[in-house]
This record gives structure tokens, sequence and C-alpha cells, in this order.
């Protein structure tokens, strides 16, 4: 634009006026949008889909919630293979050279064995099975401790997560551990012993929703509700209700190739990473709009704003 | 010694430029500009509205804690008007971004305005976001269970935890929404200081531009 048309449009303004009350535009427009917002409170409410527990988990879906703990102390769970910030299982997610997560490294440490099976076990009384498995684990070396775990593991896959199905093998303590946590989190007692670890203040859930993560369960819930990021879950809300909208653009790259498909590589495998940045180019895109060639020519050739100023230009013939 | 008085301070250059670029009377105007007659003019207002509603509704929330709406009527109904006023809050706010990229607004030394605005859509998604996280219900143990993967992907997850409860309320409650304030505090008072933007083809005539 020319320096003569910018001299004009950010000189005060010496044209026509007329009267306008800002206080009681501003007033009026709280009064107004206060009540329409309890009106829509008052009739549709909003939405509150309780909490989901350990107790309740491990009560309706016990084989699940069973292999997940033996998973656990193997090391085969998500949260165990995670990498950073959680551990250093594994490189983690990546754009390109860089392994922004690793290099950053590993600031909330989780040791699945001890922190979501062990210290919550020794936090309860067992029951003697229970007390005797704890004493042979803690008092084994950690490789044999790892053998146990594993081959437990990996034959409860083979049987299916059936327990009853599992044949005899070498496999130490570690069905007793697990049947131990099962049946402390249906008494109900693993939420807090998880989330507080022994201590009195807590207000950290990461260990809590890491584990519950790992399981099925939890997984199976949200696809009921319509929450998996796949079908636009990002954005959606429990019920028939409106959730987070203004994440459309973002929740959008997760429904197309290549991020779609976990298996493509580099892309797909790593959309965290790369819709991140794709999202925060667009972000300083938007704020810096008037900068961009092209981009802010649009509102003078689309002349939208012959409509929003019609009866202005018309009145000045312009 | 009156010679040193009238020298230049940093308190006085402060006045000096306040007086200059935003006296009272540019604040509080009894007038507008005549092209100021559109209904889009309303949706700047309208945002500052739903934000004013969402503040109130959750100062309450905020004094009976997080779980309260969960076994309260008063409650629920308390946490309707914090979600609702904030669907509304981000549909004014849309609006108001279109109209003002259609009517070029960061025309005439206004890009800090635009800024300003785009600063406050970007941090307002990242409040209402640590908002949902910390409904303490499903939702919030699902939202936390996924976000954590894009966050922890690009490394902010290091030190921005959404899986963290206490962090996130702490964020919610205090230091967002005193960003927001801000950022929409200097943006409402550069458009109060710069004056509603003229109109795309006000000077036409004057420039010889006639269409
Ligand atoms: C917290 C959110 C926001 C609030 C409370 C807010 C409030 C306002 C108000 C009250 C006005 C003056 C009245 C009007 O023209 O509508 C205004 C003007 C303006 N807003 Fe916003 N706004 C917000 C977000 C945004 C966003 C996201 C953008 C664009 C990216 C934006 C860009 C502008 C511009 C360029 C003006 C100046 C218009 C002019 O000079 O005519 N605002 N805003």
């Amino acid at each position: 634009m020319s320096d003569r048309r910018t001299e004009l449009e950010s000189a005060p303004w010496s044209g026509r006026v007329r009267r306008y009350d800002l206080i009681k535009e501003g007033v009026a427009a709280v009064v107004i949008v206060a009540i329409v917002v309890a009106a829509l409170s008052t009739l549709f409410g909003s939405p509150d889909d309780k909490q989901v527990t350990f107790k309740q988990w491990a009560v309706a879906a016990p084989a699940d919630f069973y292999a997940t703990a033996v998973q656990e102390l193997a090391g085969t769970s998500g949260t165990a293979g995670y990498g950073a910030p959680y551990n250093h299982a594994s490189d983690g997610v990546n754009l390109g050279p860089l392994y922004l997560a690793k290099w950053l490294g590993v600031t909330h440490p989780v040791d699945t064995v001890n922190d979501f099976v062990i210290t919550p076990l020794t936090t309860v009384a067992n029951a003697a099975p229970v007390a005797d498995a704890l004493k042979q684990w803690q008092g084994s070396d950690a490789k044999t401790q790892s053998t146990w775990a594993t081959n437990y593991d990996t034959a409860l896959t083979k049987a299916n997560q059936d327990a009853s199905k599992v044949s005899a093998g070498n496999y130490g303590p570690v069905p007793a551990l697990a049947g131990g946590l099962l049946t402390m989190a249906q008494a109900g007692s693993l939420d807090g012993a998880l989330l507080s670890q022994g201590n009195y203040f807590q207000s950290d859930n990461t260990k809590q929703t890491l584990f519950l993560g790992d399981g099925s369960y939890f997984n199976d819930q949200s696809t009921a509700s319509n929450l998996q990021g796949s079908t636009w879950g990002m954005m959606n809300e429990t019920g028939r209700y409106p959730g987070q909208a203004w994440l459309w653009l973002y929740s959008f790259w997760y429904q197309i190739p290549p991020f779609n498909n976990g298996d493509n590589h580099p892309f797909g495998a790593n959309a965290d990473a790369w819709i991140m940045l794709i999202m925060g180019a667009l972000s300083i895109g938007l704020i810096c709009m008037p900068l961009i060639p092209g981009v802010r020519s649009l509102p003078y050739k689309i002349k939208i704003h012959r409509l929003i100023w019609k009866n202005y230009y018309q009145e000045e013939n312009l | 010694m009156s010679a040193d008085i009238e020298k230049e301070m940093w308190t006085s250059k402060l006045r000096k430029g306040w007086q200059k670029n935003l006296p009272i009377e540019k604040l509080l105007p009894d007038t507008q500009p005549a092209y100021v007659a559109s209904w889009i003019y309303l949706f700047g207002v309208a945002t500052l509205a739903a934000l004013g509603v969402i503040v109130a509704s959750g100062l309450v929330l905020s004094f009976e804690g997080a779980s309260w709406y969960h076994y309260s009527s008063v409650g629920h109904f308390v946490n309707s008007m914090h979600f609702w006023s904030v669907q509304f809050f981000f549909i004014f706010m849309v609006v108001h971004l279109w109209g003002k990229f259609w009517m070029a607004a960061w025309r005439g030394r206004r890009l800090l305005t635009w800024i300003t605005g785009a600063l406050a859509f970007v941090g307002s998604i990242a409040t209402a976001f640590t908002g949902y996280l910390i409904q303490t219900n499903f939702d919030s143990q699902w939202i936390s269970y996924e976000a954590k993967d894009g966050f922890n992907s690009v490394g902010i997850g290091s030190r921005f935890n959404v899986t963290n409860f206490g962090q996130m309320i702490l964020l919610h409650v205090a230091f967002l929404p005193v960003i927001i304030g801000v950022i929409t505090l200097i943006h409402v008072l550069l458009v109060r200081a710069k004056g509603v933007v003229p109109p795309i083809d006000a000077f036409n005539n004057e420039l010889g531009e006639r269409k």
C-alpha cells in the first residue's frame, strides 16, 4: 500500500461521526450473553461422564487388568517401552534427525515394575501367597525377575489372556503378584496408592493415567464415546455436547494420509510431531498474516468489505 | 535545581506518551466514525462479554473446588455456565477474526492490534485445553492420555505435563487467564488508541482512485 494511504488510514478520523455509547453497548452485551448462557445451561447442562477408576476396570475386565499388570512387570506395556520423558526404553518420536523428546530427557521418570506394581502392593496388608511372592521378587536379581516376567507374559499372551489356560513354567512369583494387584484394584485401593506412591500430598496423576491407558478397557470406553483421535475424537465431547470444535484443523491432519497410517515412515509413524510442527507454523502464520504477501491482499480482491460497509459507501458515494 | 526537575524521566515519559496516545476522551469517546455501523462490530464486544461470563463463573468454580460440580446441582449449573460461555466465546471470536480479516483491519499501523488478537486466539485455545484437562471426569482422563503424545513428541511434554493435574489446574486458573487478560487489555486499548480502522475504499476520492 502507498505511504499516502497508510497516512490517511492511521490519522485520526476527520469525517462524519455518529453518537455511540461504548459503555452501554458493553453492559448490554454482558447482560445478553449471560442470559443466553444461563438459558442454555438450564436447558442442556454440561457433559460429565464419570471418571474411570482402577476398581471399575478390575471388576469389569479382570483378565485385561491382570494381563496389563503382567506387561508392566515384563516391560512390554506401552508405557514401559515409551521412551522420553518417562524412561530410556526407546528413542521415541522424531522429526527427521531431530529427536526432541529424547534430547529433552527423562523428566517424569516412570518405572512400571516398581511404580505400578511393587510399590502399591507394599502399601497394603497382603494375603500370605502375595506377601511371599513380594518377598521372593524383592530378594531376586533383576535378571531373574525379568526372566520370570517375560516367560509369563509370553505364556499369557499365547493363552489369549486366560490365566487358567497358561501351561506350567518358570514364572516365579509373577502370577501371584499380578493376582495380588488385581485383588487390590478390585477392592478399590490401587487408585490412591498409584497416586500417592507412599506420600501424603500428591497432585500428579501421570502414573495412574499411563497405567490406565496401557490396558484395553480405557481405550474401549473412549471408542464407545467416539473420542478416538482417528475419528475426530480430539474435537468431540462425551454425550451430545459440542467439544473443542476450534481444534478442527488440528484434528483434520490425523484423518488424512500419510498421517492416518502409523506404518508409514517417516510421517505416519511420527504424526504427532509433524502435526504439532504444522500447527505451530500455521499459528505463526495467523499471527503474522498481515505480513504475508498474497494472503493479505485477499480482502482487496474478494470484496466482502463492500457488504460490511455497504451503507457508508452508499451514503458517501464511494 | 529547577532544570533538574524538568528533565525527562521514565515516569514523565510514560505520562506524556499515555496522554498523547490515549487521552481519556479517546478511551471513552461519545462518538464513533459514521462507518462504525455494521453488526460485525458487535463481535469484538460480544467476545469480551463472553470472556467476562467465563471469568465470573470460573471464579465461583475456583472457590468451590474442581470436584464440586459432580455432586452439587448448583455446581453443575455454574459449570454449565462456564462450559457454554466458552463455546460462545470461541464462536464470537472466530466471527470477529474473519470479520477483521475481510476488513483488512490491520491497515493504518494497526498491525499490533491484529497480532495481539491472534495471540489471544492461540492463547485461548491453550487455556480452554487446560480447562478440559481439569474436568476431573472421563473426558479429562482421556484427553490427558491422548494429548500427552502430541506434547511429548516435540519435547514440550518434558516441561508441560498434561497428565499432571496439579500443574494443569494451576496453569488454567492462574497463569493462562492472566496472560489472556493482559493480551486482551492491550488489544482493546490499542483499538481505542488507534481508532476504528476506516473502510478500505474510504479514501478513494482523496487518492484519486475513484471507482
Ligand atoms: C480475546 C479475544 C478477543 C477480544 C475480547 C477482542 C475484542 C475486540 C474489541 C472489543 C474490538 C473493538 C470492536 C470491534 O471492532 O469489534 C476489537 C477490534 C479488533 N480485533 Fe479483536 N478481540 C479478540 C480477538 C481477536 C482476534 C483473534 C483477532 C484477529 C486475529 C482480532 C483482531 C482485531 C482487530 C484487527 C481489531 C481492530 C479493528 C478496527 O480497528 O476496526 N481480535 N477486538
